[in-house]
């Protein structure tokens, strides 16, 4: 199991809090999904912080805040400092965002981003995409975990690029690597494992299900499925047909 | 003073951040505060004067994916 800035994840699902339908809600899916981290942002009080805040602590599982909607490596990593203290960890979901229809991250705000906070002691984990060279950046500057997309934040595309995916894995296999953003059905997230990812974090997928608590079952099971299929060794894909029944002992008619 | 919290113009007779929290409502609050745009620590609230037209942005745990 990969090791999260020394954390051993239970499950290999994130989950976000954001867009269920109720609090009740969330927590019921929370605890069908099974997931060990749940993200979480800051946003300006106005009255409603400190209950969701219960909320969380009740779920008992690991905080991973994120600096959502910042556009700048100031904005993100005033952001992060804000989060720490207020969510007492030093984990931080990175993201700068580079444009505003496809959410996409600014490489270079958010590497700029990423070397501050790594030097202040942050546990940095960058909202990526599977550029090669990024990658290699967000290592450089302190980078421990990566986080490639699979698509744009809440398009449930899921594994848009998996070349680029596959590539990015193979690069760095040593890297614990979470697929975030894009996963719309429990496939791509068993996907993303099957490729050898080690985690997944999703949240529309789940908070806008029609029925998010199965939904959130259904994630779980496909995550657990994922990782053992990639344990299990999978067969190549070949191009060619090999029959599966022996062809020795064939009757003759 | 006049200042802007979290983006509204609002009046406090407070001089320091802390005070003004504590008049806002927020002393006990989990929150997190930033000054003019920069991160101000809860440890250095009481001690960081206030000035008119400061900008403090006070943020709470919200939902987020």
């Amino acid at each position: 199991m990969a090791d999260f800035y020394g954390v051993t994840l239970e499950s290999r699902l994130m989950l976000g809090t954001a867009q269920y339908p109720s609090p009740r809600v969330l927590e019921e899916a929370f605890r069908a999904s099974r997931a060990s981290v749940a993200t979480v942002s800051l946003r300006r009080e106005a009255g409603q912080g400190q209950g969701f805040w219960d909320i969380i602590r009740g779920l008992g599982v690991r905080v991973l805040p994120n600096t959502a909607g910042c556009h700048s490596a100031r904005e993100a990593i005033t952001t992060a400092r804000m989060a720490r203290e207020l969510f007492d960890t030093p984990w931080i979901k990175l993201e700068v965002i580079g444009h505003a229809d496809t959410l996409q991250p600014d490489p270079f705000g958010l590497v700029e981003a990423a070397g501050v906070l790594a030097a202040e002691g942050f546990e940095v984990f960058p909202y990526t995409t599977e550029d090669q060279v990024l990658a290699a950046r967000l290592l450089d500057a302190g980078c421990r975990v990566l986080m490639p997309w699979g698509a744009p934040i809440g398009s449930g595309l899921g594994l848009n690029n998996p070349y680029g995916l596959r590539t990015l894995r193979a690069a760095f296999p040593e890297v614990p690597m979470v697929i975030d953003a894009g996963i719309g059905l429990p496939s791509h997230a068993a996907q993303a494992l099957e490729m050898g990812f080690d985690a997944v974090l999703l949240n529309t997928a789940v908070a806008q299900a029609g029925d998010p608590v199965a939904m959130a079952r259904a994630f779980a099971l496909a995550v657990e499925a994922g990782a053992l299929a990639r344990a299990a060794d999978p067969m190549e894909p070949r191009d060619m047909a090999a029959p599966s029944t022996p062809v020795l002992g064939r009757a003759f008619l | 003073m006049r200042i802007e919290v979290n983006g509204e113009a609002r009046e406090v007779a407070a001089t320091t951040v802390a005070g003004a929290l504590a008049e806002l409502g927020w002393a006990e609050a989990r929150v997190a505060t930033a000054l003019n745009g920069d991160f101000l620590p809860a440890t250095a609230r009481s001690d960081t004067p206030l000035k008119v037209g400061d900008r403090l942005e006070v943020l709470a745990p919200m939902q987020g994916g």
